[in-house]
């Protein structure tokens, strides 16, 4: 493992710049190996100031190990990170521009609230200490509990308080390393909008890293899709939700159904793609990847529609799968999740919105169903289909 | 026995209102060991204190308090160094013991049991043994006090008074050492068990807001490891102020410890209200200090 020489190690007094050390988070071609496995690799990533950034992936992906590398806690192996023009890859984590909440918050357990907020400020000797610690009680909803032990809170509560001991330094870069995982269904939720409007509040950059999809989606600007050290894609979540760039993707974010199909022939701005069983359906050129035949063809569950068998044919322009039946269906209120069996033998998943007026189908009804082809994406066939499928329902 | 009563309820011991008296019976033994073994010594020592008599004619309770007074006078000396010797050796321990638990907790990784067994191996051995093993680790021979010679330490710690003339043994730093060795471990169990459950994520924190590892010490694993420190101190400082072996066998007249002179006088001179006046003086005086010192560290809540 050649390490390269460190430059302007510990030339920076502790805590110098922090206020100003402003810009973008840039990561290049970071890499960290352990022995022979590669936990992060050749990593690219620039990260703009003042953004809700996720790292998003299932357990192992890598995206720990990028955290507490930008954090310190970690050496890079290969790469560098730089925070605008300051290099900080072998800066100690005590001399970074860059807070952490940890996933078990690791609050001091023999300091009060309002000590454990004051940490950091008193170790920079940071003057107003008491009015920086007011404002970030304020802001957190802490101040009635300042005098309290982390032992005497409940769990957001401890939340909440290592937030605000990160928060209180205004670290040029706020890492947050599954800072929800500890609370429940419903905490998390409220917790998810409150970190969103703190981090609009503060202006500074927050780095996230979660296994959680709807977390990410939830509060982030930008998500990046890890998987085994790489980057699968990156973009807003809208974006990586509708245009999925490989079945990883597809997979991970939310329910993908993926069907194997041919493509038969292109025109200008889409292409028609043979599925089995003589159904062709048509994709839109921008949408389809260049110069590959064997795709998958894909569609979200909540964009296929249920039609009575011997049905009208639907509105021109949507792709249609006649001759399926419904295997399984479960009535949840807002929706109703079905799994039709294609005339070529696949389950695919469907979910209707209970918009009122709809059928209510049973398990062994004939079936037609229907999807907009602007809806519908192909992905290169030489990908698993079910990448990102196992590991998301392990974690749950 | 009480035991048993527990047992017999097995499944319905959840429903049962009829166990309710169990952790009762369960501190029955322990009240039974504390009555038979603690209290009834300690009133008939506090009785013996205040007799008057000899061993031939007998002795009868006359509340003679004078005993005290003028044992205490006589003694005040030996009593004095008691107290000086300990808190050395408690000092001197805490500063050997905090970074050899420190050592074995946090960075003996898989070497950790091992230390941990070497630490209590002495106590394999008879604590008189080991004792006497330091008359001879100190002896005029020994390599210890060639080094003492070779480089003159020897004068120093004459000429301040922890030694007499060209040798090491019976003298003030041979009984002070031998104190350190023989309550080390006291000091290194509580210090290790403290900062075994420290945890490490604790100090990752702390560099992240700004610490430097030498302030994460002082503000993060120094006042966690407090009930270490505190348990460790009052475990080897007490033992320390009543023992009468170290100063025996490394010492000369001019370190008798208390201990010493109690067991003399019960013993040898057969004085019993005098031996029992200083032993009750010395532990009503452990008894305030230890309050004094767990109050002041305040850390009451911690432990």
């Amino acid at each position: 493992m050649a390490e390269p020489v460190r430059p302007r190690q510990g030339q920076r007094p502790a805590g110098s710049g922090v206020a100003s050390a402003s810009g973008d988070l840039v990561l290049s071609s970071l890499t960290k190996r352990f022995g022979p496995f590669t936990a992060v690799d050749s990593l690219d990533l620039t990260i703009p100031q003042g953004s809700f950034f996720a790292l998003l992936g299932p357990s192992g992906c890598g995206k720990t190990t990028t955290l507490r590398m930008i954090a310190g806690l970690e050496q890079p192996t290969v790469g560098e990170i730089r925070i605008g023009e300051h290099d900080i890859t072998y800066d100690k984590p005590y001399r970074r521009p860059v807070n952490t909440v940890f996933q078990s918050y690791a609050l001091f357990p023999h300091l009060s609230v309002w000590e454990n907020v004051a940490f950091g400020l008193k170790r920079r000797r940071s003057e107003s200490v008491e009015t920086q610690v007011a404002e970030v009680l304020e802001l957190t909803e802490l101040q009635a509990l300042a005098g309290r032990k982390p032992a005497q809170l409940s769990g957001g509560q401890q939340q909440r308080v290592a937030l605000a001991r990160a928060i209180v330094n205004k670290p040029a870069v706020l890492l947050l390393d599954e800072p929800l995982g500890a609370l429940d269904l419903k905490l998390r939720r409220q917790m998810q909008v409150e970190l969103k409007r703190i981090q609009t509040e503060v202006g500074l950059t927050f780095v996230h890293v979660t296994h959680d999809q709807e977390e990410a989606m939830t509060m982030a600007d930008t998500i990046a899709v890890m998987n085994a050290g790489r980057i699968e894609q990156l973009g807003a979540p809208a974006e990586l939700y509708e245009h999925p760039a490989t079945t990883f993707a597809a997979n991970f974010l939310g329910q993908s159904n993926l069907i194997r199909a041919t493509v038969a022939h292109r025109q200008a701005d889409s292409a028609t793609v043979a599925l089995p069983g003589g159904v062709s359906v048509s994709v839109p050129a921008a949408r389809l990847p260049g110069g590959i035949d064997e795709v998958w063809v894909g569609v979200r569950p909540e964009k296929i529609s249920v039609h009575e068998a011997g049905a009208a044919d639907p509105v021109a322009g949507r792709n249609r799968i006649p001759a399926a039946v419904v295997t399984d269906a479960s009535f949840m209120g807002v929706s109703t999740q079905y799994l039709v069996r294609t005339p070529w033998q696949q389950e695919l998943m469907v979910f209707e919105q209970n918009r009122g007026g709809t059928t209510l189908y049973r398990p062994g009804d004939q079936v037609s169903l229907s999807f907009a082809t602007e809806h519908t994406f192909a992905l290169d066939a030489s990908q698993d289909a079910g990448a990102g499928i196992e590991l998301d329902e392990a974690l749950g | 026995m009480s035991g048993a009563a527990g047992v017999e309820g097995g499944p319905r011991t959840r429903t049962g209102r009829r166990f309710a008296g169990v952790p009762y019976l369960l501190l029955l033994p322990g009240l039974l060991w504390l009555g038979v073994f603690f209290v009834v010594p300690m009133v008939f020592l506090l009785s013996q204190s205040l007799q008057t008599g000899t061993l031939e004619t007998g002795y009868r309770l006359t509340f003679h308090v004078a005993t005290y007074s003028d044992a205490l006078s006589q003694f005040a000396r030996q009593f004095l160094r008691s107290f000086v010797y300990a808190f050395l050796a408690t000092v001197l321990a805490l500063l050997i013991g905090y970074p050899l638990a420190y050592a074995i907790a946090l960075k003996a990784g898989r070497w950790k049991s091992v230390l941990l067994v070497m630490v209590v191996a002495p106590f394999f051995t008879s604590f008189l043994l080991r004792t006497l093993a330091w008359q001879t680790i100190l002896n005029s021979d020994g390599l210890v006090m060639r080094f003492f010679r070779g480089t003159h330490l020897i004068s120093l710690t004459s000429a301040l008074g922890w030694t007499n003339g060209n040798q090491l043994l019976s003298s003030p730093l041979a009984v002070v050492t031998g104190l350190t060795y023989n309550f080390l471990p006291f000091m290194t169990l509580p210090l290790f068990a403290s900062l075994d459950r420290l945890d490490p994520r604790l100090l990752e924190a702390a560099g992240d807001l700004y610490a430097s590892p030498l302030t994460a010490f002082r503000r993060v694993t120094l006042p966690m490891s407090m009930p270490g420190v505190v348990g460790g101190t009052l475990l080897t400082f007490i033992p320390a102020a009543g023992d009468f072996i170290n100063s025996q066998l490394l010492g000369n007249p001019k370190t008798a410890m208390i201990g010493q002179v109690i067991e003399g006088y019960f013993l040898r001179i057969n004085d019993y209200p005098t031996a029992a006046a200083l032993s009750f003086a010395l532990m009503v005086t452990i008894l305030v200090l230890v309050s004094v010192y767990v109050r002041r560290s305040g850390t009451e809540e911690l432990v």
